[in-house]
């Protein structure tokens, strides 16, 4: 079974909309994605018909929230594959998730001279938390390599994990080169050296399958805006084992057990992270993306994507682009990024946004990575399920218009 | 009004100074050096102004961005060279009320520039074409000449 993406786009409300006069054609959802009238729909019934707050009320209709948003955690945890829903902290999305562990399990553990390792590659939600942990303690950050091709140096691990290694910090999949990384392989030659390792999967989580153990990862995090659900909600996965012994996060209500004039003590594991009224609709709505997400199932999704990134590249090396990452789709998911000689990325946005074309340009984040690959910026053109092979065609016609203005 | 389309707007005002940009380069000697950038895209820019006493003297940019800051950077340069500081600075401050939408400008003191004007309808490449100007009253401050 293959995805039905005419039949799944009318799903989506959106794609009614016309920009410039013209059809949306919007290939930015590596950015964030566009969200199905199920996810929606699911968001509204639960404010109409049982919002309360959770786990406070006495009352059935506290209850009737509760469960729908402890269903969401549960959901939240099949989806990466955690077998215990307990194991799922709801965030605000990855960057809060990553900064959660910094200033938790990081912050009681690394301590002056240890070492940090994050990758060339690494989006700033996944590098600036740890510049300013190595800061704070005194520890220092090492960075691994990106080859030519996009691929992590991963034959250099030996060197850059040491005995002083305590935190790896990676992304599954990256959001310019697209590259899908090894991260069983990272995780291994973490734990050898004694040291943890934390996974960005806010790109991979929408389009990739995923299962925290068989990668055997400490932590990972993930955001519900770029997987069809709600912005304001993500989810961090954490082995059981370190939620346990692991400090607060934020203090307030909701995270504690008993309370004293001049300490407290904490709730149990996720609640004890989860300080404060939570974004309980969102939550719920990421919920429902899941659940849209394992009605497609993600194989298909991958799948789909496989074929959009081929026939993208290929499309857009024949319009005289150079696209950046791996060209083994088997490791890259469904970014392309890439510049044209003659047209400024910025450019080449507004004027793409002019057809009803929707593409990021710029530097996504990943300055570091921007300067290792020699470029100020480039543009991207991610896709997902609802794209189709004609809007490639569609991108390929205002590329070649564009060329044409700056010819 | 100016109601430049998109397309007019590239090929009848920008890419004359994107492709063929006036005034870029280092300038030596100089008396104020800046560099500045746009976090957001990328876009660099390096404004360098050797001043004859109250006048801007000679002015020259290096940079690297997209055509909307380049070919403003350019038309910047042409525009100010000769200029006493302060009129040179009233003449940014102009540029940047024009593209905030708050003033029409007139056109015989803006001359070529009035074109910068069908950038205000893409809100998002104002920054790009005020990037040069916005480095140029950053330079007149440092230089203390404002």
């Amino acid at each position: 079974m293959s995805l039905d993406v005419e039949s799944l786009r009318k799903d989506f409300p959106i794609f009614e909309t016309q920009v410039h006069g013209k059809p949306l054609i919007y290939l930015d959802s590596a950015s964030s994605s566009q969200k199905p009238r199920q996810v929606v729909d699911r968001m509204v019934r639960f404010y109409e018909t049982e919002y309360a707050n959770v786990h406070r009320g006495v009352y059935d209709l506290s209850e009737r929230a509760t469960a729908a948003y402890e269903g969401a955690r549960a959901a939240c945890a099949r989806f990466v594959g955690a077998r215990d829903p307990r194991s799922i902290i709801f965030t605000r999305g990855t960057t809060e998730g990553i900064n959660l562990v910094r200033f938790t399990w990081a912050r009681a553990n690394v301590k002056a001279g240890d070492e940090i390792l994050v990758t060339e590659m690494e989006h700033h939600s996944n590098l600036v938390p740890w510049q300013l942990l190595a800061q704070e303690v005194g520890a220092s950050l090492r960075h691994l390599p990106v080859d030519d091709e996009g691929l992590l140096r991963i034959d250099l691990l030996d060197e850059y994990i040491t005995e002083r290694t305590k935190v790896v910090a990676v992304s599954l999949m990256s959001n310019v080169l697209g590259t899908i990384n090894p991260v069983r392989a990272l995780a291994d030659a973490a734990h050898a050296a004694g040291a943890r390792i934390v996974v960005d999967a806010a790109q991979a989580a929408p389009h990739i399958p995923i299962d925290v153990n068989e990668l055997d990862v400490d932590f990972l995090a993930y955001s519900s805006h770029k997987m069809l659900g709600p912005t304001g909600a993500g989810a961090l996965y954490g082995r059981l084992d370190l939620l346990e012994e692991m400090p607060p996060f934020h203090g307030g209500g909701e995270m504690i057990r008993e309370v004293f004039p001049d300490h407290s003590t904490w709730a149990e594991v996720p609640h004890k992270f989860e300080a404060g009224t939570p974004n309980i609709a969102q939550a719920v709505g990421m919920g429902a993306a899941v659940e849209y997400l394992e009605g497609l199932g993600m194989g298909n999704v991958r799948a789909h994507e496989k074929e959009m990134v081929d026939y993208g590249i290929s499309k857009l090396e024949e319009a005289g682009a150079k696209v950046y990452g791996p060209k083994d789709i088997s490791i890259r998911g469904g970014v392309a990024s890439f510049n044209l000689d003659e047209v400024h990325p910025h450019d080449m946005a507004t004027i793409l946004d002019q057809e009803g074309l929707c593409i990021r340009a710029g530097h996504h984040c990943a300055q570091p990575l921007m300067r290792v690959l020699g470029v100020p910026a480039t543009a991207r053109a991610s896709f997902y399920v609802y794209n189709t092979p004609d809007e490639i065609d569609a991108l390929v016609g205002a590329l070649d218009k564009a060329k044409g203005w700056f010819a | 009004m100016v109601c430049l389309s998109l397309e007019e707007l590239y090929k009848e005002v920008i890419l004359d100074h994107y492709r063929a940009p006036r005034n870029k380069g280092q300038l030596d000697p100089h008396d104020v050096a800046l560099e500045r950038n746009n976090p957001l895209c990328g876009d660099e820019i390096e404004v360098f102004v050797k001043f004859d006493g109250e006048n801007v003297g000679a002015i020259a940019f290096e940079g690297k961005g997209c055509s909307i800051s380049m070919a403003s950077a350019s038309m910047m340069t042409e525009k100010v060279q000769g200029l006493t500081v302060k009129d040179a600075g009233e003449l940014a401050e102009t540029i940047k009320k024009m593209m905030a939408g708050e003033e029409e400008g007139e056109p015989e003191v803006l001359g070529d520039l009035v074109s910068l004007k069908g950038v205000v309808k893409y809100p998002v490449r104002i920054k790009c074409a005020l990037l040069g100007w916005n480095t140029l009253l950053e330079a007149f401050e440092e230089s203390g000449k404002n």
